[in-house]
């Protein structure tokens, strides 16, 4: 099971276990914040290697249905460091770190342009 | 079906962990629990790993895994089986992962007595080369001349005096079913590796190093590189040891210069040409060693 994101996060001490156990998996923050760069895959290059998959020390590039024609491989940028592994791992190139604050913006703009289009 | 990148579980059984960026321990664990599965019984001793994987309510494993004592890995490992066995649960593995102080130093107590009662349990060392989750102090698989916080880099002693232990080989020496060393640099072989301990009775042992930027001065990206140039250069060996025999798995024909490879971390970077000829001379004994153990 791939732990993921909940919402409910236990603070007050009827919430809390009372036994040392909980539930696998329970995950309460990203680890977005952390990076200044990211990986940004390139479809066209990108050939299916898995190898960025495989060596990704956070295991947050996962395969993509490539029926989609968008690569073969996407990040869950939630959870990614931006260590620059996956980049250097793939020997086709595929792989750029690109400047984090610029991305957001680029996304916060598209983001914009798509409300108003 | 062998397993690799592409028939590997898709699932993943550590996520969202806060182990440093490039963390060589995390990946480590993340690709053994993808061979293992959902049925693995994970025990980890304080370290890194630990201390990354469980912030309550952030708990990372996606398996049943549990904390142990920094000495008791080994024998967690031990009651957990025999927690499962009393209950009638066999289709599962209980398998450990514990870092180079918890192995060779506190808990190698504890890991020679299951051996010795060949529990049905793996024991995975991730190798980082210091006790990392406390700030890089010096473990006996800290390597000749690696500064660490108790061994400084100073004028007349320049770093750790003491070789690494042969961990390894001590572990071989208890007639254990499966020992085996590897390298998170080198996944296909570790993933082999986890396969193929998975499938034996009795207690195994694997030990992969797991390189830790922050510790051994390197860049975030390069761990994985860096991972594969200390099997490259000679520095540490893919061996397999298995009814009584041990076997070579990786014999480079020519090493790779040792002084690239200390060059890139600053724990080395105080070194000597002379300090560079001991660590030469000893790898090159350490492989007339092995290659004898893998000859008799
Ligand atoms: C009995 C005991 N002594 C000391 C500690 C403090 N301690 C916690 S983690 C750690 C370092 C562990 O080093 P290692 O086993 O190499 O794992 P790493 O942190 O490098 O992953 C130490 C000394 C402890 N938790 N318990
Ligand atoms: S390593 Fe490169 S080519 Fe291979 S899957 Fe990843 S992005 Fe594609
Ligand atoms: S930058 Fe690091 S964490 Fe992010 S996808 Fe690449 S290897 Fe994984
Ligand atoms: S200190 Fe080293 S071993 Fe510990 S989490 Fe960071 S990179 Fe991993
Ligand atoms: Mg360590």
């Amino acid at each position: 099971m791939k732990p993921y994101l909940r919402d409910f996060i236990p603070r007050t001490l009827s919430e809390l276990p009372e036994d040392t156990s909980y539930e696998a998996g329970y995950l309460v923050t990203k680890n977005a914040g952390w990076r200044s760069i990211r990986p940004v895959i390139n479809p066209e290059k990108c050939v299916g290697c898995l190898q960025c998959y495989l060596y990704c020390p956070d295991g947050v590039i996962y395969k993509w249905n490539e029926d989609a024609g968008r690569g073969k491989v996407a990040v869950d940028y939630d959870f990614c460091k931006g260590c620059g592994i996956c980049r250097r791992i793939c020997k086709t190139g595929a792989i750029s770190m690109v400047d984090e604050k610029q991305a957001l913006a680029q996304e916060a703009s598209q983001e914009r342009s798509g409300q108003h289009g | 079906m062998s397993l690799n990148a592409r028939t590997l579980s898709e699932e993943e059984f550590f996520y969202g962990h806060k182990a440093c960026a490039g963390c060589g321990g995390a990946l480590a664990v993340r690709i053994a629990l993808k061979v293992l599965g959902e049925r693995a019984f994970a025990i980890l001793p304080a370290g890194c790993m630990s201390a990354v994987g469980f912030n309550f309510p952030q708990l990372c494993f996606g398996n049943n895994a549990i904390i142990s004592t920094f000495a008791g890995t080994a024998s967690m490992l031990t009651g957990v089986r025999a927690g499962l066995q009393a209950q009638g649960i066999t289709d599962c593995y209980v398998v450990g992962f514990a870092g180079d102080g918890g192995t060779a130093d506190i808990g190698l107590q504890a890991l020679s007595g299951a051996i010795d009662r060949d529990d049905d349990v793996l024991y995975i060392c991730y190798d980082n080369e210091a006790y990392m989750n406390t700030g890089i102090q010096k473990s006996s698989l800290t390597p000749f001349g690696a500064r660490t916080t108790t061994t400084p880099a100073g004028q007349r002693i320049r770093g750790n005096i003491r070789p690494k232990k042969n961990m390894f080989e001590i572990v071989a020496s208890h007639n254990i079913p499966y020992a085996a060393t590897a390298s998170i640099g080198y996944l296909q072989d570790f993933i082999n590796k986890v396969d193929k301990a998975s499938r034996i009775r009795g207690t195994r042992y694997i030990h992969v190093i797991a390189p830790c930027p922050t510790g051994w001065g390197i860049a975030v990206d390069e761990t994985v590189d860096i991972a594969r140039e200390v099997v490259d250069c000679g520095l540490w060996y893919l061996a397999e040891y298995e009814q009584g025999h041990y076997t070579l798995n990786r014999r480079p024909s020519e090493f790779t210069e040792i002084t690239h490879y200390l060059s890139r971390q600053s724990r080395f970077r105080h070194l000597t040409q002379e300090d560079v000829e001991v660590i030469q001379r000893s790898r090159d004994d350490k492989w007339k060693q092995l290659e004898a153990l893998q000859n008799r």
